[in-house]
């Protein structure tokens, strides 16, 4: 996995609570058996009409969030189902980090799980980067995973809080599972003390 | 003095299952006793071990079924499946468990269905156990004392891998539910309720024991329709704690232990109680006399109402978010504020699913429907959660009396309960669903789903629209 110190870039505000998985991928878009190819389809149902043309009204239609690489919401995103095509799809699409004031469990921790960073903000704060996003488009916002602070140039910023072992990992990049298996002795132990059940 | 520490059920199965030692703001590595697994989730997990080289760690603690994109029409013969892509990620579940040497529950297999309705029916569901499975809805094995909650792909991988999970230590919530249900309201009003209290995300970061005389007086099929829809609710896992109902389930099931290991291991399973005086981060009560039958209006499943009540007016609510999320909802359900819950006709009903696709929820829809019509203009379909339940519902009759009242009798998979198999629903269509999630589109593109108990669903298929359950006999002509 690629380590995330920091992002800056261009913030794609979605203004709405409760955006859940099915509609960052739609479930008819879940049957690859690859973990990419989601992109084109995150937010497939508001982001196309019927007829599959470019919906003129989804705000990351709009020219000027076009790049964006930090997506900020409303509270619990990505609740819901435990897809992680949601972070996948996202991740393709463009973006490294989330901010939003609450997240759905699953989908914060498959966010971690992909190198993408789920920021919790304060709702205050959260609404001040959303107004700054839909006043001026192009609004460009920090979020520096490494000091654990987000911060634009016209003087906002906010601290957030994030396990200081799920922080290593996204800065560091590392492989959790390989970090587990580091571990393969003690789980041997620990079965051979307690022998399976059924 | 650790040992007197009074603990609830959650700590001692976590505190069971820690490998190593849990140190103060790290994650856990956490045992896991049961891994199910089905064809959506899982096929990048294999591939992800392929790459690394890694082997599956404990293949004896894996369970596997095809579930979600199976067509649930007859499966008699070979069945064509037309979505070339369904296709391929059905013969990847086979080649990987092939490979890998995981126990594969197919379509064509007599105990195929729904994943959480199979790990309770065969006894692989234990009480005390760590159960995970890459779906949100795991939690439905909570119902026998197990901590069981969803995950992601990698995690899925992590577990293949190393039988663990790195997991940070929830908090925990008790929901007490005082007083009685009302004869006619279910777990699934009940569940539905506490939502509707808690709100969406109300339970995120927590695992739920579900408490109280209403929880012990369910059945274990009602246990498994609250804990089912906890996520819905935000929290990862629910539980209930194992009792005599608990056993007496369990009990000659093909995985347990047989004859006198049974009984010793329900010696064991016993001590998953929560202790007198330990104590919750957070304690909900909720009084089950007041419940009414439950149909949600709106677009999460805490957008719900009494079915004696009406859709709500946006500005009914406080808070300026909850008012734009209920007039976003009711603009995409296309109703008016202020209708008549009761008013509300549907064009389909759908009974099945994790939540309500249990033999209990036939028998309770087959008693509605028996000796009606479904109303000329809705198609209804029932589809059972698994293949055993759906023999023992033919060898009960049920079959015949919802085929004769009109009802569609279907092959076991999780169906129109997410849409990913040929069963949805069409562009403003509106649906009395007994599932558990009425997001948008969530059962086809445009689809307009309210969540029911079966028993409402069925009433609301002969009838046309939404009736309470509870005047039923009354609405004999
Ligand atoms: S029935 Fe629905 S909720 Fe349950 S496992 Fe299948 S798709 Fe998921």
């Amino acid at each position: 996995m690629d380590p995330l110190k920091r992002v800056t870039g261009i913030v794609a505000p979605l203004d709405m609570a409760n955006v859940d998985t099915d509609q960052v991928i739609p479930k008819q878009f879940l049957k690859r058996i690859e973990r990419t190819g989601f992109g084109e389809f995150a937010f497939f149902n508001w982001r196309y009409l019927e007829d599959g043309v470019p919906n003129p009204d989804f705000i990351l239609n709009q020219a000027a969030y076009q790049g964006a690489s930090i997506l900020v919401s409303g509270p619990n995103f990505g609740s819901g189902s435990s897809r992680e095509h949601a972070p996948w799809a996202l991740k393709e699409y463009g973006f490294m980090a989330v901010i939003a004031p609450s997240f759905g469990d699953i989908f914060r921790n498959n966010c971690f799980q992909n190198g993408m960073a789920p920021i919790i903000l304060s709702q205050a704060g959260v609404d001040t980067i959303m107004a700054r996003a839909l006043r001026k488009p192009g609004y460009t916002l920090t979020v520096d995973v490494e000091g654990q602070r987000v911060y634009d140039d016209e003087g906002f910023s906010e601290s957030f809080e994030m396990e200081p072992f799920r922080r290593e990992s996204l800065v560091e990049g590392l492989d959790e599972i390989g970090r587990s298996l580091q571990n393969s002795d003690v789980i041997t132990e620990f079965e051979e003390a307690h022998p399976a059940r059924w | 003095m650790p040992e007197t520490t009074p603990r609830t059920m959650f700590q001692k199965i976590w505190e069971q299952h820690i490998v190593g030692d849990e140190e103060e703001g790290k994650p856990a590595l956490l045992y896991i006793d049961l891994h199910l697994i089905h064809e959506v989730t899982s096929p990048q997990a294999f591939e992800g071990l392929r790459l690394a080289n890694r082997a599956v760690r404990r293949p004896d603690l894996v369970v596997a079924v095809a579930d979600h994109d199976v067509p649930t029409t007859p499966r008699d013969t070979e069945v064509v499946i037309e979505d070339p892509i369904a296709k391929q990620q059905l013969e990847t579940l086979d080649a990987n468990t092939r490979d890998f040497g995981i126990e594969l529950f197919d379509m064509y297999s007599p105990e195929q269905g729904i994943v959480h309705v199979i790990g309770p029916e065969m006894g692989v569901t234990q009480p005390g156990m760590t159960i995970v499975c890459g779906d949100s809805h795991t939690a439905t094995h909570g119902a026998f004392g197990a901590l069981a909650f969803g995950i992601g792909t990698s995690e899925i991988e992590h577990v293949l891998a190393t039988q663990c999970l790195m997991q940070a230590r929830p908090k925990t919530m008790e929901v007490r539910v005082i007083g009685d249900l009302q004869p006619g309201v279910t777990g699934k009003d009940l569940i539905l309720s506490i939502i509707g209290q808690i709100g969406v995300a109300g339970g995120v970061g927590h695992v739920i024991e579900y408490t109280g005389q209403a929880i012990r007086d369910l059945s274990m099929e009602a246990r498994m329709t609250v804990c089912n829809m906890s996520i819905e609710g935000g929290a990862r896992a629910g539980m209930i704690a194992p009792d005599e109902k608990t056993f007496d389930y369990l009990r000659g099931r093909k995985k347990v232990p047989q004859g006198d290991a049974f009984d010793e291991a329900v010696e064991g399973w016993k001590q998953f109680v929560t202790d007198e005086d330990a104590e919750f981060d957070t304690v909900v009560e909720i009084n089950a006399a007041e419940i009414e039958p439950r149909v949600t209006w709106g677009t999460n499943p805490g957008q719900v109402a009494g079915i004696s009540g009406n859709v709500p007016h946006p500005e009914d609510y406080e808070l300026p978010g909850d008012q734009e999320n209920a007039a976003r909802a009711l603009e995409y359900m296309n109703l008016n504020p202020g209708q008549r819950i009761t008013d509300i006709s549907v064009d389909r009903v759908f009974i099945g699913s994790c939540t309500n696709g249990r033999i209990e929820d036939i028998r309770a829809a087959a008693a509605i429907a028996k000796g009606y019509k479904v109303a000329p203009d809705v198609r209804a379909m029932i589809v059972p959660g698994s293949t055993p339940m759906k023999k023992i519902a033919e060898e009960e009759g049920l079959d015949q009396i919802l085929i004769e009242a009109g009802f569609e009798w279907r092959t076991a998979g999780c169906s129109m309960c997410l849409g990913m198999n040929p069963d949805i629903l069409t562009p403003g269509e509106r649906c009395a669903s007994t599932s558990n999630r009425n997001f948008e589109g969530r059962q086809g593109r445009g689809g307009l789903t309210h969540l029911v108990s079966p028993e409402m669903a069925a009433a609301a298929a002969i009838e046309g629209h939404f009736v309470d359950v509870r005047d039923w006999e009354k609405a004999e002509d």
